[in-house]
């Protein structure tokens, strides 16, 4: 009985924070995005500096028809958006956030390899997509969103090769237990590596190839309305939490820090990747969106060698220091 | 700009990269510039073209504003009414009487045109700008309205400090000195002509904006007896 009781108050933490994280980035975008480009953003909903506005925005699309096309492969498109949008919950229960077992949502041995998997899954949500609406904008950018996945999970899974060889372990508490301040220029490359082929995963700006509004109006999403499209919506915020968060267990040392008191390393953690997110958000509003050939460009002749490189280098310091 | 950065000066990979990023950045630290319009108030140019005002009084109905407004949005109409002869043995004359003046505002395309050319300043830029309508119709203002919105208009901007002064003024004060040495050479002459001074004087005094009796002292009959 109360093991049941852990487990249930540990999935509807994960759940609740699963709703609200996304949520919060998506707000904080509305909100720097507009001060980067000298604008004020939402004012209005709320009272306070528009707080409301993804709560009123929510509002918006329950209140739309929910429409699916007549050729479309009714049951595939209707759940894509889950496809889309369940992995990255899953993935959130794998993240420690503090040292120990209360501070994670499931211990996972094998954490690093679950997490990858699960993540690779949300893309398949736009592939479903792109491909049951039968509209030739949605499957332009479900083959895109495929070129991309293919691109970019490479370099994804060698850089996170790559820490947990310097660890010695894929369990990502176990990674972090095993973490020391000097990792940080060991694996500097490889973070970036991975932060960036994640965003090309999320297709994020300067990565939105596939979603591109202007030229394929949306991609995948094209035919979606109401809450199926807010889902995507949703997954692509929660793809940042939960992008966000890797980058910091893995790359940025998770609970540790230069100081503080035991008990508030998950201050830590929370800090490191909301400044990740700041920076999602400040790449979405500076650079241009890349075009399909850079962006295959960038992977195969710059990430990839570069994650490569990074794992030689792991490599040859991990022997040298035993 | 390109052309300015010298071609032999070495490029460090990516700082253009982190030229962008500090663009971003730096614009969010500064204060931005959006005017939050129906909560606060813009803060308007004192020329601001929002509304036209009527200053009745000082119309004559010379049509001169219907005749060169470019989409003839101006309506007037207008009857003569006969003066009586101020004194007896007088000549009676006549005078125009304003019936309706009306601008339509959904014709105006805010040329000010009818405001330069008023030859006595009855028309008037007002920088009021909300009377928006849900009917095209009630964009016609009537001259009651117009005469609304006069009390809108701002003083005008005071003058450079180095400015020319201006001609009414000019003139007016050049007269009264006129006037005031000639009083001076002759003083045991209590000339006729020392009320009409008088009048000048008071029109040098309150000149920035000709008012309705300094502007229609041609209208109204003279004052026989004076002159």
């Amino acid at each position: 009985m109360n093991d049941a009781l852990d487990v249930a108050l540990r999935l509807v933490i994960v759940f609740v924070v699963f709703l609200t994280f996304p949520l919060i980035v998506g707000q904080t975008e509305h909100k720097v995005m507009a001060h980067m480009q000298g604008r004020l953003g939402p004012m209005y909903a709320g009272g306070f500096h528009g707080w409301a506005q993804l709560v009123a925005d929510g509002v918006k699309f329950a209140q739309k028809e929910d429409i699916v096309p007549a050729g479309a492969d009714r049951r595939i498109f209707q759940l894509a958006p889950a496809v889309a949008l369940l992995p990255y919950l899953l993935v959130l229960l794998a993240i420690p956030i503090g040292p120990g077992e209360g501070a994670v949502g499931e211990v996972i041995d094998a954490g690093v390899f679950f997490v990858l998997a699960v993540m690779g899954v949300g893309v398949l949500g736009s592939l479903m997509a792109g491909w049951a609406s039968a509209n030739k904008f949605s499957l332009l950018g479900g083959l895109r969103t495929a070129a991309q996945l293919l691109a970019y999970e490479l370099p994804m899974l060698l850089t996170a090769a790559s820490v947990a060889m310097a660890a010695g372990t894929v369990s990502i508490p176990g990674i972090l237990d095993a973490f020391e301040w000097w990792w940080l220029p060991w694996q500097i490359v490889g973070a970036i590596v991975f932060f960036v082929a994640g965003l090309a995963e999320l297709q994020r700006p300067p990565f939105d190839m596939p979603v591109a509004d202007s030229e394929i109006i949306f991609g995948a999403y094209t035919e979606y309305t109401g809450l199926r499209f807010a889902l995507f919506l949703l997954a692509e915020y929660a793809g940042i939490v939960v992008l966000c968060g890797l980058t910091t267990v893995l790359f940025l040392g998770g609970w540790h820090g230069p100081w503080g008191a035991d008990g508030l390393g998950w201050v830590w953690t929370l800090l490191k990747a909301a400044v990740l997110a700041f920076v999602v958000i400040w790449l979405r509003v500076t650079y241009p969106r890349l075009r399909e050939d850079q962006l295959q460009k960038l992977s195969w002749t710059l990430l990839v060698p570069l994650s490569l490189a990074q794992i030689a280098l792991t490599g040859i310091v991990k022997v040298v220091i035993q | 700009m390109a052309a300015s950065v010298p071609p032999t000066r070495p490029r460090i990979p990516g700082s253009g990269l982190a030229r962008g990023l500090a663009v971003t950045l730096r614009t969010m630290t500064k204060k931005t510039v959006t005017e939050q319009y129906p909560d606060v108030q813009p803060d308007l140019p004192p020329r601001t073209r929002g509304v036209i005002g009527l200053f009745e009084e000082n119309c004559t109905v010379c049509m001169l504003c219907a005749r060169e407004c470019p989409d003839w949005c101006i309506y007037i109409d207008s009857h003569k009414e006969t003066v009586p002869a101020a004194t007896p043995g007088g000549r009676e004359r006549s005078r125009n009487v304003l019936d309706r003046f009306a601008i339509d505002f959904a014709l105006c395309m805010y040329c000010g045109i009818c405001i330069e050319v008023c030859p006595f300043d009855a028309l008037f830029w007002s920088p009021e700008f909300e009377y928006a309508e849900t009917d095209i119709r009630d964009l016609t203002h009537e001259r009651d309205k117009l005469r609304e919105w006069m009390w809108t208009v701002p003083a005008p901007p005071a003058l450079d400090p180095a400015a020319e002064e201006p001609k009414e003024i000019a003139a007016a004060r050049k007269t009264a000195e006129k006037l005031a040495a000639q009083q001076e050479a002759q003083p045991e002459v209590q000339s006729p002509t020392e009320p009409h001074a008088d009048e000048q004087a008071r029109a040098a005094e309150q000149p920035t904006r000709p008012t309705g009796e300094s502007k229609q002292q041609t209208d109204q009959p003279r004052q026989e007896g004076d002159a």
